[in-house]
């Protein structure tokens, strides 16, 4: 018996190291599925901000996902004077103000559609409605637009580059 | 319908369901191997892992590779050797045990030859065999057309044309093939398909009715020693392990097997990080141009014994050669004419037949490389119509043999 | 019974091994020209005049060598008269830049480059009276004194301006030496300049004209398009590469590539560069190869232990 227990012991250490060299290939085909080097530095948009007219919506592409850029109109400014939460996402860049948001509905990502006479937008999907500020109106999308990490450079604006006007807005919920 | 009672484990759940007790006993622990075997009898094992050792790697491949005839080099140097993390280890781990595999069969196969393991009984072993080295050859070549080089470009062209059957002009059936004049998008899309679907699933079921093959006749052993299986097997089960002449597939001979893969392995990894010039051909890194041949265009090693075949002779008769080349091994459960399974050392003429036959084709392989001139061209003829003699021969002094 | 297994595991070596030494080794040794490298000595052309003096150089590269009615200098303050695919539909090829050729190009080369191209670059065969060409490159004939003290003088002075040998990148070496005739679209390399990324298509169209427009001058110049070198050293090989740089006739004779001159060091560095671009990995290759084959090595002692277990009680 204590033979068979020795032979037992022999083919489970065996065993082990197999495992082992079935976890290292795990990680070599792991890191194979990763995004590629080439993918990931065409990660970055930079968008001259001054090129914008005011109150015309611009789709940009940002990581293959359409990017929502509207410059406010006074009208607008004026109407969201007493809204804080929509004050909170607006990007300033010299004087002027931007909603720039990721343009994909929050619940299950279609593309809304922006409608001029009322200033907003409507998700064709299931119905749901954001205001120029890329706030929800209407369910059921659970919150508003997402913002793409940006930086402000001059009268450029970084996409994918964390800068500290969108950290802050992070860091207070204004944006996943 | 069966009668199921209520499992009282996992294991019994599926017993009832799956009998995987029974096939435990059938595969591994009650297949009885004899104990008078050596190493070369892991060999099937050592296919075994690398045959899966490429399905994993051609995987990893596959996600990244681009058939088409504009972006497959780029997708094969650029996107999976710069790109891809790991992707340069996928392509050398491929592209080696490409290599690699075949001479393994090789020696699978002249195992077989040697210890006659393909006589009365197990002629269907040797036939699926040698329909898997057929499976293997198309897996081979049609692989070896994807990164789309110059070795790829020029081999498709010259391989295809073997169908053209020299004087018959079949060049109808030559453009159905590569689906174009020559070979183009139609023709690497279609033999990307081979590579990776219509081949791959006859070479699984192949492996299929090969180890199905092999249960009920057992396999060969080493001294041509006739073997009562059930009596050896009631012995090792009744627990005289060392007495019986016959052994558990598993775990009894799998730790041999496992073993022998180990050292193959340790072979096969130093080649894959330092040696894997043989496997990968430099002139394949060029892109292919079909305005421009190679200075030397050469098939792998393992198809050039064939390739000299063809080579020395006239068109015609060339292929011809080359046509029984390609089916001469299938038959020789049949043309072997002796009864004896037996080592051929202790079978007369036919110990000289097995080694002259080696040797030829070790001759053949190196003159299919080197540059079809002067005395090589010569030696290459001798050795083809060597090969063909004797093949002819066979049946008459295998006829003659004495019963051992 | 005798254990056969160490005479069957022979025989299967032997075999193994002079199949391999028949199609690899022997047969490529049959099939290429061996060429042994010549260690980027430039024997065949005189050694320098000594006394080289950079600012008579500089006069005579600014003034009567003429150097810079084609050539830019980018370091001295010369810029380049026209755009690369202007300059290569002038002259078959864009006349490099100087800047540093002082560090990029063997000493002696130069100087016999400046007195006599056709001779330093090995294109004897392709400006024969017969064929009424002459090469783009107008001798110089001297400035009054002794021809082979300017030439010295000239060569001094490309040396003061170029960078230091140890600053000379992988990627300078190839774009001085190699990048005006070979493109290596892996490193984004065109000859007429690095590739950028375009916002708008129609800049990257234009780019792609020109670098069109040049390649046209070139397949002129040179008699067919000289290739792409991304994947060069897989397909050549370091040793072939390495010979072909220091003399192309002696690996291809007749072609119209003319010898590159370059110093031993500059053509390692030309030769890591093609590295870079063609055998990226290499690093990696070997220090993962190194893991693996630890790894593998245990698995193969534990299997062999787990045999000798397992076979124990079976004989």
């Amino acid at each position: 018996m204590e033979n068979n227990s020795r032979r037992g012991f022999m083919g489970k250490a065996f065993g082990a190291v197999a495992a082992v060299g079935a976890i290292g290939s795990l990680f070599a085909m792991k890191k194979s599925w990763d995004p590629l080097p080439s993918v990931r530095s065409a990660g970055f948009t930079t968008l001259d901000m001054s090129t914008y007219e005011e109150g015309v919506m611009i789709t940009e592409k940002w990581r293959g996902k359409p990017i929502f850029v509207l410059k406010k109109t006074a009208e607008m400014i004026k109407a969201e004077e007493s809204d804080e939460a929509a004050k909170v996402r607006n990007i300033k860049i010299g004087n002027d103000n931007f909603m720039v948001a990721i343009g994909l509905c929050t619940h299950l990502g279609c593309i809304p559609a922006f409608r001029k006479e009322q200033n907003d937008f409507l998700c064709a999907c299931h119905g749901g409605q954001f205001n120029a500020s890329g706030n929800v109106t209407k369910v059921p999308p659970p919150r508003g637009f997402d913002i793409p990490p940006f930086k402000i450079d001059g009268n450029k604006l970084v996409l994918g580059e964390v800068g500290p006007e969108w950290q802050s807005m992070k860091d207070n919920g204004v944006t996943l | 319908m069966a009668h199921f009672t209520k499992a009282t484990s996992v294991k019994d759940w599926l017993n009832q369901r799956l009998a995987i007790d029974k096939v435990e006993k059938v595969m591994m622990s009650e297949y009885w191997i004899p104990k008078n075997i050596n190493f070369l009898w892991a060999m099937g094992m050592v296919l075994v892992i690398t045959f899966a050792l490429l399905v994993v790697s051609g995987i990893f491949l596959l996600m990244y590779y681009v058939p088409t005839v504009e972006e497959a080099f780029y997708s094969v140097n650029y996107t999976i050797m710069r790109e891809v993390d790991f992707g340069w280890l996928w392509r050398h781990v491929h592209g080696v045990a490409a290599s690699v595999v075949f001479l393994i069969i090789y020696i699978h196969m002249f195992t077989g030859i040697y210890y006659g393991s393909y006589k009365k009984g197990r002629e269907l072993i040797w036939v699926s065999g040698m329909l898997l080295f057929v499976a293997f050859s198309a897996e081979a070549f049609s692989g070896y057309m994807l990164p789309w080089g110059q070795m790829s470009y020029w081999a498709g062209m010259v391989i295809t044309n073997l169908f053209s059957g020299g004087s018959l002009h079949a060049d109808g059936l030559v453009e159905w093939i590569r689906g174009d004049y020559v070979p183009a998008q139609a023709f690497l899309g279609r033999f990307f398909m081979l590579h990776v679907l219509l081949i791959p699933l006859a070479i699984l079921g192949l492996i299929g009715l090969h180890f199905g093959a092999l249960r009920i006749p057992h396999v060969n052993n080493q001294d041509g020693e006739e073997i009562d299986f059930d009596k050896e097997a009631k012995k090792y089960l009744a627990g005289d392990k060392a007495g019986s002449k016959v052994m558990r597939f598993a775990n009894d001979f799998m730790s041999k097997d496992m073993m022998v893969v180990g050292i193959f392995l340790v072979f096969f990894f130093y080649l894959v990080f330092w040696n894997y010039g043989f496997a990968m051909d430099p002139v394949n890194f060029d892109p292919a141009d079909g305005l421009k041949t190679p200075a030397h265009i050469y098939p792998e090693w393992y198809f050039l014994w064939s390739y000299e075949i063809l080579r020395p002779f006239s068109v015609d008769i060339g292929l011809i050669a080359f046509a029984f080349a390609q089916v001469i091994f299938v038959l020789l459960p049949w043309l072997d004419r002796s009864p004896n399974a037996v080592p051929a050392n202790r079978r007369g003429l036919f110990a000289i037949w097995f080694w002259v036959m080696l040797v030829n084709l070790i001759v053949l392989t190196a003159m299919g490389k080197l540059p079809p001139e002067g005395m090589f061209s010569q030696i290459g003829f001798v050795s083809a119509i060597l090969f063909i003699v004797q093949w002819l021969l066979l049946p008459i002094i295998t006829m003659f043999e004495k019963k051992v | 019974m005798k254990n056969k297994e160490p005479l069957i595991l022979a025989v299967v070596v032997i075999f193994s091994l002079i199949t391999y030494y028949l199609v690899e080794p022997y047969a490529h040794h049959v099939m290429h020209k061996h060429v042994e490298s010549e260690h980027f000595a430039y024997a065949d052309l005189p050694a320098l005049t000594p006394g080289g003096d950079a600012a008579r150089g500089q006069e005579l590269v600014m003034g009567a060598g003429a150097c810079t009615g084609c050539h830019s200098i980018e370091a001295a303050g010369v810029p380049a008269a026209m755009e690369p695919q202007m300059a290569a539909a002038s002259y078959g090829v864009n006349p490099p830049d100087l800047s540093n050729a002082g560090v990029v190009y063997d000493e002696r080369f130069l100087a016999d480059l400046i007195k006599n191209p056709t001779h330093a670059l090995k294109v004897e065969h392709k400006y024969t009276e017969e064929s009424g060409k002459t090469h783009p490159m107008a001798q110089f004939f001297g400035a009054g004194g002794d021809i082979d003290l300017e030439a010295a003088d000239m060569v001094a002075y490309l040396k003061s301006i170029a960078v230091k040998a140890e600053d000379l990148t992988p990627k300078m070496a190839y774009e001085n030496a190699c990048g005006r005739c070979h493109a290596m679209s892996y490193e984004n390399w065109t000859q007429i300049g690095e590739k950028g990324s375009f916002k708008f298509k129609k800049d990257e169209l234009a780019f792609n004209i020109k670098v069109l427009e040049y390649e046209d001058s070139l397949k002129a110049y040179m008699g067919k398009l000289p290739p792409d070198l991304s994947m060069y050293i897989r397909s050549r090989g370091e040793h072939f590469v390495s010979t072909f740089v220091e003399n192309p006739q002696s690996q291809l004779e007749g072609t119209a590539m003319p010898r590159v001159g370059v110093t031993a060091e500059a053509a390692e560095k030309v030769i890591e560069h093609m590295k870079d671009a063609g055998d990226t990995k290499r690093d990696e290759r070997e220090s993962i190869g190194m893991n693996v084959m630890i790894y593998i090595v245990i698995f193969a002692i534990f299997a062999l232990l787990w045999k000798k277990q397992v076979w124990r009680d079976l004989h």
